[in-house]
């Protein structure tokens, strides 16, 4: 049975290439933990069958007494010698992979507090200037970036499998990580502490972008947001105004400058709305705003379930031109 | 420590000569001294039989209850099951799911895992020694009751929706912030609990040293009262963090005092540390006792003493003292530095060590012996094959990359349920299977528990072993649904599955270990010709627990000591009768268990119900920020412990000496180190002392952790009545010796003067150290926040010690405490040592913290 279901989840590794995934890594770090993964799995598997073995053979093969003196060989064997022997070559193995995960580089460095339930995300420039956004992680490959994490109320905590390690985010106090991504993609993230009501429904997409897409992005994205174009984005503009979206979210280059929600300048460029649970089409922003509460339970956006219809739609357009 | 020198010693023949042991007891004399047990140590009947005392009954209620609550955290996991069986289920919604898990979790622990050892220890522990009973078995009974009140009422909670839903270990901020009474029922349900635990583990550790029959040295003691030093040592200093850290988050909960507040000084990381410094070690003192069943069974399939018994002491020792070193390997993704993660990693690597020492004894034993595979064999093969794969996840765990990857994980929920499984359930299991002769007198079925064994073996690996895919596959713990899109779908289902798999092998144990079985007719006393003295059980059942207490000389008396049951059965040994009607049971020395003194064990009560009720009442109605109420519930089970140890514990014998049998007489009466009663307030200030140096350890740990504190222009307590306070609390202490060494010397009246003016001189010191911080606000900061809960609980401890000497003053003058008799007196002073040792730290911080900080 045992065996089988090893079988079987060998089998099933084919099917995990997921974008969330520890075994498909993106980055430098996550890759060498796979390494260490196989290592230390081969390792597992061949020392509980080898145990498995043996009480086998002493129970079942051959019930016979043997001398007391093999036994306390056993212990002193199996108990002792062996495992230090193993578990010192682990450690000088493993530890050293710990370094490069905490390095700084005088480069980019990405700000990310965590909120209840989403991530205000600031890039800060080598010259100290700061472009805002939230819930969407971007950074270039080929290089190391820094990450500067932080929570506003409670603990949270910041993965992404396929580029390396989690690090929580704790208030009150600042706690640092970084990745060296390799292949370009879209990758997701998601909260890994139990942070309350909607720990389940925090999750973001990590954008890894050649460093001249990233550079050519970052400069858009350090831009004001764009201006209405169609004439029901500019109603939806005034929608916005009028429900006062902008006492909560701000978009820069207009009045709305709240602080409370995500930014919203570049809103409709992002792969994900509402902190990584909708794709972001036309559907999703309109069912997000009308339906907050029961998408995202106890999230501090009230549903808009009384805009009309048309404002609505008005309000997406709006929304999603925001590129 | 002086012994008074009017209390007599045992005198006569000791070890036993094997002509008076070989020497037939009268048939007339066996007849007596059996009545005369019957008597003495029977159980009450109709409804009063609630009223039992003795360790089979509290043993058998415990365990149940413990397996009752089992069942309910299991359900609540196959509810949680069913809603992630399929992406986006609306099974459960989130808030629901969310208290499910937490009380999943939080009932396992603390509901099952401890209690189930507790349980299990005290109903087999006494057989094990050859004891009557526990010592203090209205302890154990009051440790019951509080468990069963406590239990109901965090479980209860769930029925009004108001259930704590922070996760088992309620985290701050989440948990101080919640709304509700969710986190209230959580930190004083199970403070409540805890200290029945530890109530438990005092009357445990007592039990393994002090009432092992005559001649078992500590060298020979079977290897489960090994574990039972151990583990129960590793609850009296893991459980005190935790109830220092309640104390600290219901202080900021009901009374908004900023402990784990960052905006004013507090430090979330804090409850982290006292949490796991108790979390840790909690999982080796539920893995343990297992392994000490393990320790048990094995030997009795090989038929041959277990190898390298000297190995498994050691090794159960080294994990109880490693599992303290290891708590911050919960802790690293907190962002500690990479220096003190790479020692805890080795730390917790280095456990690898004992465990499998422990392990390969085990197959050593089997290797050297016959052995013959039987059912409780199969288990214990069960949950090696789990605990090793559980074990080896452990060890990746532990590598700091890899646990940066997987911590809070699906993977991690299974390595810790392939520990817990293989280290807990299925051993205890297997316990049931072996012990089920001597604890009801009846076997269970062979074929039951085949299928019992292969459905759990199967439905474990289905639902659990998918679940290390589920975490690496990205899949974090805690969350109530996931998408589609997610590709988690298919693991998730298996494992809902699975989990149907091993609820349908627990339906098959509990029909099994339910119905009824008369017609089995009676079953032979020594079922699987096991070694050790709880098989000299008597089918049908006594409530006696031993006809007599027998010398012993060997690991496995029943093997080497050819006619033991023969002549324990006719009263051979040690007090095989009951002239006074009352229950006593032998008090050994320490080390090399010679006959020290005949204990008088108290027998059926009603006061430690209504104890239990009042206990409970003063934690449950905080709960809701009822303060009257809980505080007269205080007051009133303060009186009826009180009223309890008045009326039967060290009260003045009739008979100066006993006869023991065997021409031993030994003295009826014990005081200082040679009583039980000594020993176990020697314990238990040694577990307040670990609560107290926690919270100390959170004063430095600011100091270190924190810039601001204290912040720029704090007040800080004023320095004259710091002094006084300190004075005044050395001078209650010294009063207390003197009335000590006044009383022994015979001078009533100065003994009881100083235990009038002791009293008062604690209530000075109680004053002053509250005047000295009155002036500070502990809502402003961390700083006079925890200066305050230093005070808080000084004054605390001050009031019982004020408590314990008015007693001794009120037994003094109404001659329950005598210059011959003064065991009260004797103990509370052995309080009052630690009192002073809690003045003067407190006074040291109080005092001179300021000139330190600035």
């Amino acid at each position: 049975m045992r065996l089988m279901l090893i079988c079987l989840s060998f089998l099933a590794l084919s099917a995990c290439e997921g974008r969330q995934s520890v075994l498909s890594p993106a980055g430098r770090d996550a890759q060498d933990v796979l390494s260490l993964i196989w290592v230390m799995f081969g390792g597992a598997v061949l020392l509980w069958l080898l145990l498995a073995a043996i009480f086998v053979y002493v129970t079942r093969v051959e019930p016979r007494e043997m001398p007391r003196r093999w036994g306390e060989m056993l212990i002193v064997g199996g108990g002792v010698i062996f495992p230090v022997i193993l578990l010192g070559a682990l450690l000088t193995y493993s530890l050293p992979m710990m370094k490069p995960q905490r390095e700084a580089d005088p480069g980019l460095k990405v700000h990310i507090t965590a909120e209840q339930w989403w991530w205000r995300v600031d890039y800060e420039l080598p010259d100290g200037s700061r472009v805002t956004s939230a819930n969407e992680l971007r950074l270039p490959t080929g290089r190391r970036t820094g990450l500067v994490l932080n929570a506003h109320k409670v603990i949270h905590a910041f993965w992404v499998p396929a580029l390396g390690g989690k690090v929580d985010m704790i208030p009150g106090r600042e706690t640092y990580l970084s990745f060296f991504p390799e292949e370009p993609g879209v990758y997701r993230g998601q909260c890994a502490e139990f942070c309350g009501a909607s720990h389940a429904l925090m999750a973001f997409e990590t954008v890894v972008m050649t460093p001249e897409d990233f550079a050519e992005w970052l400069t858009a994205e350090a831009e004001a947001a764009t201006a209405p174009a169609s004439g029901e984005a500019v109603r939806g503009a005034q929608v916005f105004t009028r429900e006062g979206c902008g006492a909560c979210h701000s978009v820069r280059g207009t009045p709305a400058v709240g602080q409370v929600g995500p930014d919203l300048t570049h809103v409709g460029s992002r792969k994900s709305i509402g902190a990584g649970i909708l794709n972001g089409s036309e559907e999703d922003f309109a069912q997000f705003i009308a339906h907050t509460e029961s998408l995202k339970p106890e999230v501090a956006m009230p549903s808009y379930n009384h805009i009309a219809p048309e404002d609505l739609r008005a309000l997406v357009a709006y929304l999603k031109g925001l590129t | 420590m002086t012994k008074p020198a009017s209390l007599p010693v045992a005198e006569g023949p000791y070890p036993p000569s094997e002509a008076a042991l070989a020497e037939p007891v009268p048939q007339a004399e066996q007849q007596r001294g059996a009545e005369e047990l019957r008597a003495a140590w029977k159980t009450p009947q109709g409804w009063r039989y609630v009223t039992a005392v003795n360790n089979s009954e509290v043993g058998k209620w415990y365990a149940l209850t413990a397996l009752a609550f089992m069942l309910i955290a299991g359900v609540l996991a196959l509810l949680m099951r069913v809603q992630l069986a399929f992406p986006d289920m609306t099974f459960l919604d989130a808030d629901r799911f969310n208290q499910f898990f937490t009380m999943h979790g939080s009932a396992m622990m603390f509901l099952f895992a401890v209690p189930m050892f507790e349980a299990i220890s005290i109903l087999l522990l006494p057989a094990f020694l050859g004891a009557r009973d526990m010592p203090f078995p209205r302890l154990s009974a009051y440790g019951y009751w509080c468990f069963l009140i406590g239990g109901c009422f965090v479980l209860g909670s769930l029925l009004f929706d108001s259930g704590p839903k922070a996760g088992w270990f309620m985290y701050p901020p989440l948990a101080t912030k919640e709304e509700g009474i969710g986190p209230d029922v959580w930190l004083l349900g199970l403070s409540f609990i805890e200290v029945a635990s530890i109530a438990a583990a005092v009357e445990l550790i007592v039990g393994a040293l002090k009432c092992r029959p005559p001649g078992m040295r500590v060298n020979i003691m079977p290897l489960y009262a090994w574990y039972v030093l151990v583990v129960g040592g590793m609850i009296l200093f893991a459980f005190p963090p935790l109830i220092a850290g309640d104390f600290l988050f219901e202080l900021e909960r009901s009374f908004d005092w900023p402990f784990f507040d960052p905006t004013r000084g507090g430090d979330p990381i804090l409850w982290q540390h006292l949490f796991w410094i108790f979390g840790h070690p909690e999982v080796y003192i539920v893995f343990l006792p297992s392994i000490a069943i393990a320790a048990m069974i094995v030997p009795t399939v090989a038929q041959r003493p277990i190898v390298g018994y000297s190995w498994i002491v050691l090794s159960a020792v080294g994990t109880g003292f490693l599992s303290f070193g290891l708590w911050v390997h919960h802790m690293f993704t907190t962002g500690l530095p990479q220096i003190s993660l790479g020692f805890f990693s080795a730390a917790s690597e280095a456990v690898v060590i004992p465990t499998g020492i422990q392990i390969f004894a085990f197959v050593a034993t089997l290797m050297v012996g016959r052995v013959k595979l039987t059912l409780p064999m199969l288990w214990i093969a069960g949950a090696l094959a789990i605990f090793v794969a559980g074990g080896l996840t452990g060890v990746m765990l532990a590598i700091v990359p890899f646990n940066w990857q997987v911590h809070d994980t699906y993977f991690i929920v299974a390595h810790l349920h392939y520990t817990l499984f293989g280290g807990m359930v299925f051993p205890v299991i297997s316990g049931v299977y072996y012990f089920y002769p001597f604890m009801a007198k009846k076997l269970l079925s062979e074929r039951l528990g085949l299928w019992a064994f292969w459905l759990i073996f199967s439905g474990f690996n289905i639902t659990f072993l998918p679940m290390h895919l589920t975490g690496l596959m990205g899949m974090p713990r805690r969350v109530f649904t996931y998408p589609e899109s997610s590709g988690w779908g298919w693991l998730n289902l298996i494992s809902t599955l699975g989990a149907f798999i091993i609820a349908a092998s627990f339906a098959v144990f509990l029909y099994d270990l339910l119905r009824p079985k008369k017609a089995q007719g009676e079953i032979p006393r020594n079922p699987w010709g096991a070694g050790t003295l709880e098989f000299s059980h008597e089918v049908p059942e006594e409530a006696w627990g031993v006809r007599s207490v027998p010398h012993v000389t060997s690991r496995y008396p029943l093997w080497d000591q050819p006619q033991l049951v023969e002549r324990m059965d006719a009263g051979r040994y040690y007090l095989p009768d009951a002239p006074d009607h009352q229950r006593e049971t032998i008090v050994t020395s320490v080390i090399d268990a010679k006959p020290v003194h005949v204990q008088r064990v108290t027998g059926p009560a009603w006061i430690t119900i209504l104890a239990a009720i009042f206990t409970g009442g003063a934690f449950i109605f905080p709960t809701f920020h009822i303060y009257t109420p809980a505080i007269i519930c205080g007051a009133f089970a303060i009186v009826c412990i009180m009223y309890w140890l008045w009326t039967t514990t060290a009260r003045p014998p009739k008979e100066e000496m006993r006869d023991a049998g065997l021409g031993l007489r030994l003295p009826t009466y014990a005081s200082g180190p040679d009583s039980v009663g000594w020993w176990a307030m020697w314990i238990t200030m040694l577990g307040d002392a670990t609560a107290f140096a926690s919270v100390v350890f959170g004063f430095f740990f600011y100091w270190t952790a924190r810039s601001d504190f204290p912040p720029e222009g704090a007040l800080h307590p004023l320095g004259l009545w710091v002094g006084v306070a300190a004075l005044a609390g050395v001078a209650a202490w010294a009063l207390t010796l003197a009335a000590r060494e006044a009383n022994m010397r015979g001078k009533l009246g100065l003994a009881r003067a100083a235990l009038v003016l002791a009293p008062l001189a604690a209530a000075v010191a109680g004053v002053a150290a509250w005047t000295a911080v009155r002036d500070l606000d502990p809502t402003s900061h961390v700083y006079p926040a925890i200066l305050w809960a230093l005070m808080v609980w000084l004054v605390a401890h001050l009031s019982v010690g004020v408590l314990m000497q008015g007693y001794c003053l009120a037994a003094s003058v109404f001659g329950k405490l005598t210059p011959r008799y003064d065991a009260d007196l004797r103990n509370v002073t052995l309080y009052w040592h630690f009192m002073a040792v809690k003045v003067v730290v407190t006074a040291a911080i109080l005092g001179l913290a300021p000139g330190w900080l600035s």
